[in-house]
């Protein structure tokens, strides 16, 4: 069983929005660390403003304690935002690159397969080609069981990224909506509203 | 604009913040800035003994005066030695700004001499760190650095710089504004959940407050005072709130916890609303969470959202600065008479005497501790190490006003107490202030004694001399079947010790001999040890053993009566 957005039972993704600074990823990582949790899938990157990152963090941990590490997430200076992706419907998606090993009498069923799974073909050579596949965690997973009788011989996986589907976004904004600070604070979460940058 | 010194803008800022004493010790890296240190005369420069002693100091002068404490040491060994002080400020949320030095910018990270990765170790103890890059970020990194330690919930901030940033020259502008998105500590508790808590409140027969170092870090005795009155709801605290809340008022209960009152253990466990202030339901306080009154609906009410539900169900969570909730909290509340309720804790009280000092022939912690309290009217500042002598010095010396007591809760750091206490003098120049030690713990920091004399302090140094390491002797008793193993501590002579730096010392081996001791120690302008040569055998009591719920509270054994 998984959630709408492909997050898999057990596991929780976690979106942060943390400021581009040296060590912010040690930050973050090491509030998971601290707790045992394994971080199964990590993706960062820049976003729509400039100085801020996105993190998106997949984590494998019971509930309770991850929501707590997520609170505990807030508290860092660098982190500016804490989104738990895991109940929403949301879009998730990876990129993968594989090289797997053919030859001209198998190539042709290895492009059906790409096909299928409208993976690329992004480079070839006599006795292999590399295909680049972007989907959610499951579609990569199954074409990479397909690949494997023809044997694979190098494997990359970006970790997943997360968004939102429709009107709601995980991102900052300078002024969030009362009703959704309101969410937070009961949940005794940081008072968005407050914004921009009050603070005592 | 002018053109300064990574150094200069550094000690320049230090001085705009406010800060007027440095607890340091130099070290290659920090030369520059030493070098600089003559330029800013209104700094303060106090020469410890091992950078240990350097943070606890800044964190005794912190919890004593309110202020943010500060330290400084250099790369490497003077780095890691402060890690200790820094974890303790940590878990007690004091503000505190940590100063290292680096190396050199090209050699980071290459292993060169005396380089530690620093931020990386302190990463975890601090409330925020930074390594310093560039001189000209010198400024805004102490401006945010301070407001970061002293906002929100306080807490220690570590900024490293390498040596050539102190040398870089650099423009330097005091920043005026603070800009960190990510940091916005909530302060304006949410409207509707202060509803529901008053609600709850004026519903409740045997509602109960226990209030924590917030109320203390939030400058609210008052509004906490105000509050329990109108409603006539009895507080307990928790051991780091001592003082926060009167302990004379007649509303006062005690402090809670492993070695709390019993009354105020059982009134936690009876009460059907506990409303928790400032505070963080630690396992030390709250005994075993799953068995903590279960049927209690809990009001927490905190800064720190992070708190809200960590350890306890929270029925009621309120996020906010106790400053503007407090009031609002007591505005929605309903004028009671619980007198019903408060008879049923004055009963157990009655029955069940948790600070009564028996009549023994030896002399004894608790007796030195409750002639201190009467001598000083209540008045003095004890700062104390951690294990048995904590635990009396906070049961048997009342406090009525907050930062009376300062001592290492959360980390429970043997020799804090003397560095603590020479900041906490410094911090409060007119304070009395004692040192209240454990034999073994005055020797981890004993060195510091040096300071008192450099800095002509008068501390008063009354070490509980028990010849053990007293906690841990009463757990094995108790807990590990007298198997003693390791606990018995051989010392030198401490009068003969403190003597050797210059300090008065007096020994004390008799019940007759504590009351003029600590007269004359009162009436001796100077730094003064007293060496208390008391019972090796006392326990503290009550007792939570570890990993039991608050009612299952253990009061003095018979057999322990007599002595
Ligand atoms: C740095 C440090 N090491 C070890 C401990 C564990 N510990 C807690 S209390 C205690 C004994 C303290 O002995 P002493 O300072 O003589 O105080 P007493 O309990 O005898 O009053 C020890 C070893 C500690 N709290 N801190
Ligand atoms: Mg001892």
């Amino acid at each position: 069983m998984t959630t709408t957005n492909g997050t898999k039972p057990g596991q929780h993704t976690v979106v942060a929005i943390v400021e581009d600074k040296p060590g912010v990823l040690q930050r973050v990582a090491g509030l998971f660390r601290r707790r045992g949790f394994n971080i199964e899938s990590l993706a960062v990157g820049p976003t729509e403003f400039e100085g801020l990152s996105r993190m998106t963090i997949i984590v494998d941990g019971a509930s309770a304690p991850v929501e707590q590490v997520e609170k505990q997430l807030y508290k860092l200076i660098d982190v500016v935002k804490v989104s738990d992706l895991t109940h929403e419907d949301a879009i998730t998606r990876e990129l993968a690159l594989l090289k797997v090993r053919c030859n001209n009498v198998n190539r042709h069923e290895l492009l059906d397969i790409a096909n299928v799974f409208r993976a690329d073909v992004v480079d070839m050579a006599t006795n292999s080609l590399m295909l680049q596949v972007v989907g959610d965690e499951d579609k990569i997973n199954g074409l990479i069981k397909m690949c494997e009788p023809y044997g694979i011989r190098e494997l990359s996986r970006t970790g997943t990224i997360a968004m939102t589907r429709g009107q709601k976004t995980t991102t900052v904004h300078e002024s969030e909506p009362e009703a959704i600070a309101r969410v937070h604070q009961s949940q005794g979460r940081r008072v968005e509203a407050d914004l921009p940058f009050s603070s005592d | 604009m002018v053109r300064m010194t990574g150094s200069q803008i550094l000690l320049e800022c230090l001085q705009r913040e406010g800060v007027s004493t440095i607890f340091g010790y130099p070290g290659g890296v920090v030369l520059p800035l030493y070098d600089t240190l003559p330029q800013f005369p209104a700094l303060r420069h106090v020469l410890v003994r091992h950078e240990q002693g350097a943070a606890h100091m800044a964190d005794g002068y912190a919890r004593a005066s309110g202020e943010v404490g500060v330290c400084l040491a250099t790369s490497g060994p003077g780095a890691t030695n402060l890690v200790t002080g820094i974890a303790t400020s940590f878990l007690d949320s004091t503000p505190m700004v940590a100063i290292t030095g680096n190396v050199a910018r090209t050699l980071l990270g290459k292993d060169g001499f005396q380089e530690a990765d620093i931020t990386g170790i302190t990463q975890p103890i601090t409330k925020h760190n930074y390594l310093v890059m560039r001189a000209e970020n010198i400024a805004m990194t102490v401006r945010e650095a301070f407001h970061i330690a002293r906002s929100g919930r306080p807490g220690p901030v570590h900024v490293d710089i390498p040596k050539d940033v102190f040398q870089e020259e650099a423009e330097f502008e005091w920043p005026e504004e603070i800009n960190l998105r990510g940091y916005r500590p909530t302060t304006k508790g949410h409207a509707g959940m202060i509803r529901r808590a008053a609600d709850a409140i004026n519903k409740a027969k045997r509602p109960i407050i226990i209030s924590g170092h917030g109320i203390i870090w939030g400058d609210s005795s008052d509004e906490l005072v105000e509050l329990a009155e109108k409603a006539q709801i009895p507080v307990i605290t928790t051991f780091l709130g001592i003082g926060g809340f009167p302990e004379t008022h007649p509303l006062s209960y005690g402090f809670l916890g492993m070695h709390g009152m019993y009354h105020a253990n059982m009134a936690a466990d009876e009460a059907d609303v506990v409303i928790g202030i400032g505070m963080r339901f630690d396992d030390r306080a709250m005994g075993r969470f799953n068995d903590f009154n279960p049927d209690a609906t809990i009001v927490h009410i905190d800064i720190d959202p992070a708190e809200i539900g960590k350890n306890l169900p929270t029925a009621i969570p309120v996020v906010g600065h106790v400053k503007r909730v407090l009031p609002e909290l007591t505005e929605r509340l309903d004028e009671h008479d619980r007198s019903q309720w408060l008879g049923w804790i004055d009963k157990v009280e009655e029955e069940h005497p948790s600070l009564e000092i028996r009549e023994t022939r030896r002399l004894i912690p608790q007796e030195i501790v409750r002639t201190l309290y009467e001598e000083t009217n209540g008045k003095a500042t004890l700062v104390t190490g951690v294990g048995q002598h904590q635990m009396w010095a906070g049961q048997h010396y009342f406090y009525d006003s907050p930062r009376k007591l300062v001592s290492s809760g959360g980390l429970g750091t043997m020799g804090f107490e003397l560095p603590a206490a020479i900041g906490a003098q410094m911090g409060m120049p007119e304070s009395e202030v004692w040192a209240i030690c454990g034999d073994a713990g005055f020797q981890m920091t004993m060195q510091e004694l040096a300071v008192c004399v450099d800095e002509r302090l008068p501390v008063k140094i009354a070490i509980m001399n028990n010849g053990y390491l007293g906690m841990v002797r009463q757990w094995q008793e108790l807990f590990y079947d007298e198997n003693f193993v390791s606990v018995a501590v051989t010392q030198p002579d401490f009068c003969k010790l403190a003597e050797a730096y210059g300090i008065r010392a007096l020994r004390i081996e008799s019940k007759s001999e504590v009351l003029p001791a600590v007269q004359e120690a009162r009436n001796y302008d100077g730094p003064i040890l007293l060496d208390f040569h008391v019972d090796q055998d006392e326990n503290v009591w009550p007792m939570v053993p570890a990993g039991a719920a608050l009612s299952e509270t253990i009061e003095m054994p018979e057999k322990e009566l007599v002595r």
